[in-house]
């Protein structure tokens, strides 16, 4: 396919792109913009390390062709500290002592942020439910479920 | 024999004559509703075809989840069917499956992706389809069916946009372009015409 | 430790470089080494190597192994910043490249595994900092006119007698030029400030707000991508290749064929980005020649492992009379055959490695568990020496062995490309289907378990035969590790168990198939320790007794940290064990391997058809604990990477000579909802020598689930991954 230009808003910027139309947003991000925070883990969405938002929706960035986002605005974990829930998610993170590798980390945050944005007391079946597509190897769920309540319980 | 015995002998003959011959007459006298019925129910055979094919009966699950594939797998990454099908924070459908196809990353989509409502299920809680009788009952079922009668399931069949994505399912990850129903849609419509005006005759059994 | 002004890193590795693949001392953790004083270690090593002083006072520390999750970069720097009375708002860790100075000092080379970073490193760091402390004073005192004895330090200050007070960075320069203190004194534990507590991570922050770079996120300036074909049967080479669509893509710098270590060829697709490869790679058109390699197939593998399971094999230990288990009625004995599927390490960073090759020289970039021996595959490669080889050693998304390969095969396949493309930065990166079907997994085995079971219901003769391919055959390990035709690795966890059986017999036999084989966290112990745990549980319920109570009888009696882990189990876990719900087990299972004992409890009932882990309760004992925080962390990240082993997508399979699986939907790892829901941790207080944690509460979850699940049940599982509950 020949390339073709996609005018996106990627952390509140407009950026220009040039690239072969179904090149997944995943790799405008990493290889076009730089923005190396969100993560490649398994390229079909089985795992969540891809993870942004899309026009206010969690989306797997890995599958997503840069064809099909339009000018829904792009927020990438380098930018999510802007938002309160954002930050509450991250500095819960950090004072829980949640990661290990990390790699996964990116995408947990964007999951638990959206899951957080529409539900500030989630359940542990919330949890579960919303967070049961990110993969994490080294096995963080406990502290990542423990995380969730107290950022959530920070927003008060 | 006596003349008054062959009397009698005679007018029962008639009279079984007679009764043969009404009973001939009532077996072959036109009946409104038969011939409709049979073509009816050919004509949802034909409907059913399509809806029990993966590319629609994959989100029309009894259960908590839809499947993929035409081997029709539980969809893989424990993706849910969420309060109103549409999955849950975080992981809802258009997580994933965008306004139309992705096929450089094997993806199917379409406007409004989502599961469709568990009352409106084709399958058993094993994901095994349910019998056809089972589903035209369910399909029939005002209560059930979002108050649909058949020219409103005529319209859902032959114009509903996530219900025309069946015919136009896009490539997987390796390329291979999706099967698709038996019946082309043109034909699923017609199909479905027919079974609408013949009443909508669901099976017995 | 540095000064001020920079000290070339290259100038000092050059002082410093052997070859790298020079002398490898006992490498494998057994247990001499595990009661090794860390004493006997005398080497003295440079404070400049491993501090340096920043003049805005952050102390950078390097620190000599991967960080791949498992907390060395925090717990490493601990050590060190507390004997050196370091301000620790301003430690910086960082990743040590490739260099001598660097080797594990009981192992010999630049690695990590075993679970050994902080056994091995332990007296190592704490020197270093106390040496580096001694300097700086020393300093002081010779600018103040007084004994050093006089002064004090805390939290990077000198404070001299007479209200005197110097930063350390002030201190920096001068002190950088006293000797290296041939004698230290270390701190005795009631003066320790950091060691024992909790200290979280110092790479948190830089992980949650996607600033860190792993070695995948690397970008230099000419960089290209590669991705590689690799043969669909392990060793093959193609027949041929039709590049010509994969060329004709925009980006596509070079398609050409590499040799891979399986002695067969891959076919490696060079491009400007990932993307571009990728496409490229899926447009290549390749026959691959398939007669000259062994198609291993599961079925028939399957065929073979049993029948080899019948049969004695070569003699991993024996004690007691071989034949006393034949003298038994057969109604006391007790045969179970187990089997263990080949398993996929699958960390979430994907494998990766960036080399540049230059004339005289080469720069890599990679998260490597085994810089050393990773170096010098690539100077090989490139026809250099280690030492010419700048090897970087890059933050990773997980390993739990991938990254230690004794090949190298990942960092060769980069040198071959680099090779063909001299003066180009080189990414390799595998995609997740590499990975799931490039082989190097934990080996399928089999098992078979004969048990004589005495009138007290203790098992009175034991007779076992582990049959799985070598780990180390063929390798640099595998003079240290094989002997009498056993690989250590293949035994660990039944060989040396500390169940106290007196006629007992364990031999192995070691089939070689073509697949490519790899330590999976926990190595020998991930299925050893389930036969084990489960053959006892099901003993103690034959004899009617107590799982607790029968194994606290079984154990040996100086089996000392397992018992002290029972116990503290026991009590931290009896209050829910004694009122679990309706449709819940408590199952328990417990396990010592790499110097530490974990033993585990969870609470279990079956949801949707799967084991459903309420909670876990783990008590270990590991030595002294230097973050108990990171243990925690260890205990829970462990038992929920160890429940890869339950999952009924959890098992890599071959047919004809492929694998089966390609990415998570078909090999699926433990999800949130698969993974206990709590896990407390309790660390048994110990002033011992510091031993791992890293991978011993792996081994205990599959077991302890498995206990439960029997008992609602009354089924035994013998197979993993659980098809069916």
């Amino acid at each position: 396919m020949a390339p073709a230009t996609y005018e996106l808003t990627v952390n509140g910027q407009k950026r220009s792109v040039t690239a072969d139309p179904g090149t997944p947003l995943l790799w405008i991000l990493r290889d076009e913009l730089k923005l190396t925070g969100t993560k490649y883990g398994c390229g079909i969405a089985a795992c969540g390390a891809c993870t942004v938002h899309v026009g206010g929706v969690a989306t797997r960035s890995c599958i997503v062709p840069v064809s099909l986002i339009g000018d829904r605005p792009i927020v990438t974990i380098e930018a999510v500290s802007q938002d309160p829930v954002g930050r509450a998610v991250q500095d819960a993170w950090v004072s829980h002592d949640v990661v290990q590798c990390g790699y996964c980390q990116s995408g947990q945050i964007m999951s638990a942020v959206a899951l957080l944005k529409s539900n500030r007391k989630p359940t542990d079946k919330d949890i579960e439910q919303s967070m049961g597509g990110n993969i994490c190897r080294c096995g963080t769920y406990v502290r990542i479920r423990e995380a969730i309540k107290m950022a959530g319980g920070a927003q008060s | 024999m006596s003349r008054s015995r062959m009397a009698v002998g005679l007018a029962w003959f008639l009279l079984i004559l007679s009764v043969g011959a009404f009973a001939t007459s009532a077996q072959q006298s036109p009946d409104p509703t038969a011939p409709r019925r049979a073509d009816g129910l050919a004509a949802w055979d034909q409907v059913h075809s399509v809806l029990i094919h993966p590319r629609c009966i994959n989100c029309h699950t009894a259960v908590d989840y839809p499947q993929q594939g035409d081997e029709r797998r539980r969809h893989y990454a424990n993706v849910v069917r969420g309060p109103d099908g549409h999955g849950v924070p975080g992981l809802q459908c258009a997580t994933c499956h965008q306004e139309s196809n992705a096929n450089s990353t094997g993806v199917p989509g379409r406007h409004n992706w989502h599961l469709a409502p568990l009352s409106m299920a084709w399958q058993d809680r094993n994901d095994k389809p349910l019998s056809s009788a089972a589903i035209c009952r369910a399909i029939t079922d005002r209560r059930t069916n979002h108050n649909m009668d058949g020219p409103a399931l005529l319209k859902h069949n032959a114009e509903d946009t996530l219900v025309g994505w069946a015919w136009e399912p896009g490539r997987d990850i390796h390329g291979n372009a999706r099967t698709v129903p038996p019946l082309s849609r043109a034909e699923f419509a017609e199909a479905t015409r027919q079974w609408v005006e013949a009443g909508m005759p669901c099976p017995k059994l | 430790m540095k000064p001020a002004q920079q000290i070339s890193r290259r100038a000092f590795l050059a002082a410093s470089g052997t070859a790298a693949g020079g002398l490898l001392v006992s490498l494998y953790f057994d247990r001499p080494l595990h009661a090794q004083q860390p004493a006997q270690n005398p080497r003295i090593y440079p404070p400049d190597a491993f501090i340096e002083i920043k003049p805005d006072g952050n102390i950078v520390i390097q620190v000599n192994r991967l960080e791949f999750g498992q907390g060395v970069q925090t717990a490493l720097p601990m050590l060190l910043a507390d004997e050196m009375d370091a301000d620790w708002s301003q430690v910086v860790a960082e990743l040590a490249p490739a260099a001598d100075i660097y080797r594990d000092p009981m192992r010999g080379f630049q690695m990590v595994g075993g679970s050994g970073s902080i056994a091995t490193s332990f007296q190592q760091y704490r020197e270093l900092g106390a040496r580096t402390r001694a300097m700086l004073v020393a300093a002081a005192a010779a600018r103040w006119t007084v004994a050093p004895e006089q002064c004090r330090t805390e939290a990077s200050v000198v404070r001299g007698p007479g209200g005197q007070a110097a930063k350390y960075a002030e201190l920096a320069t001068d002190a950088a030029r006293i000797s290296v203190p041939a004698t230290v004194q270390l701190k005795k534990p009631a003066d320790f400030r950091l060691i024992g507590k909790q200290v979280r991570r110092l790479d948190s922050r830089a992980k949650c707000d996607g600033s860190l770079k792993f070695g995948l996120d690397l970008d230099l300036p000419g960089m290209k991508v590669a991705l590689v074909a690799h043969p669909p049967v392990f060793g093959a080479r193609p027949k041929s290749v039709d590049d010509t669509a994969a060329r004709s893509i925009t980006g596509v710098a070079n398609v050409f064929q590499i040799p891979t270590v399986s002695g067969g060829a891959a076919v490696a697709v060079v491009a400007d980005k990932f993307w571009t490869a990728k496409q490229a790679r899926d447009a290549l058109k390749v026959e691959w020649d398939l007669t000259a390699v062994e198609r291993p197939d599961s079925a028939a593998l399957w065929a073979t492992y049993r029948q080899l399971a019948g049969t004695p094999g070569n003699v991993a230990v024996t004690r007691g009379d071989r034949a006393a288990l034949d003298a038994l009625a057969s109604g006391d004995r007790i045969v179970a055959e187990y089997e263990f599927p080949f398993l996929a390490h699958s960390p979430m960073e994907p494998l990766n490695t960036t080399v540049r090759f230059d004339e005289g020289r080469a720069e890599v970039w990679a998260g490597s568990q085994f810089q050393t021996v990773d170096q010098a595959a690539i100077a090989e490669v490139l026809g250099l020496k280690p030492e010419q080889v700048t090897f970087h050693t890059e933050m990773a998304g997980g390993g739990f062995g991938r990254r230690a390969t004794a090949d190298s095969h990942v960092q060769r396949e980069a040198a071959e490309i680099a090779k063909r493309v001299p003066g180009t930065p080189i990414k390799v990166i595998w995609t997740r289907e590499d990975d799931v079907q490039g082989g190097y997994y934990r080996p399928m085995h089999a098992h078979r378990v004969e048990v004589g079971v005495g009138r007290d219901g203790l098992p009175v003769a034991w007779r076992h035969v582990v049959v799985g391919q070598s780990i180390v055959a063929g390798t640099i390990f595998a003079g240290f590790m094989i002997k009498n035709g056993v690989d250590a690795t293949a035994v660990e966890g039944v060989a040396d168990t500390d169940y106290a059986i007196p006629n007992f017999h364990v031999s192995v036999h070691h089939p070689a198939p073509n697949v490519p084989v790899l330590w999976w966290r926990s190595v020998g112990h991930t299925h050893t320790a389930f036969v084990m745990e489960t053959l006892i549980d099901e003993l103690a319920a034959r004899a009617k007794m107590d799982p607790i109570a029968y194994r606290r009888r079984l154990l040996n009696p100086d089996a000392k940290k397992l018992r002290a882990a029972l116990d503290l189990m026991e009590e931290k876990s009896a209050p829910w064990r004694a009122k679990l719900a309706r449709n819940h087990a408590a199952g328990i299972a417990c396990h010592e391997c790499f110097g530490t004992a974990v033993a585990c409890a969870v609470d279990v009932s079956i949801e949707n058809k799967r084991p459903r882990i309420h909670r876990a309760t783990v008590a270990i004992d590991a030595g002294l604990v230097v973050n108990p925080l990171s243990v925690e962390a260890q205990c829970q990240g462990g038992l929920s990477f160890g429940v890869s082993q339950l999952m009924a997508k959890g098992a890599i399979t071959l047919k004809d000579g492929r694998v089966e699986q390609s990415n998570f939907d078909a090999y699926t790892p433990p999800y949130i909802m698969d993974a206990p829901v709590a896990v407390d941790v309790h660390i048994v207080p110990s002033t011992e020598n510091p031993t791992g944690c890293g991978e011993p509460p792996v081994p205990v979850i599959s077991p302890a689930v498995v206990n439960a699940l029997t008992k609602l049940t009354g089924k035994r599982y013998r197979t993993l991954p659980l098809l069916t509950v």
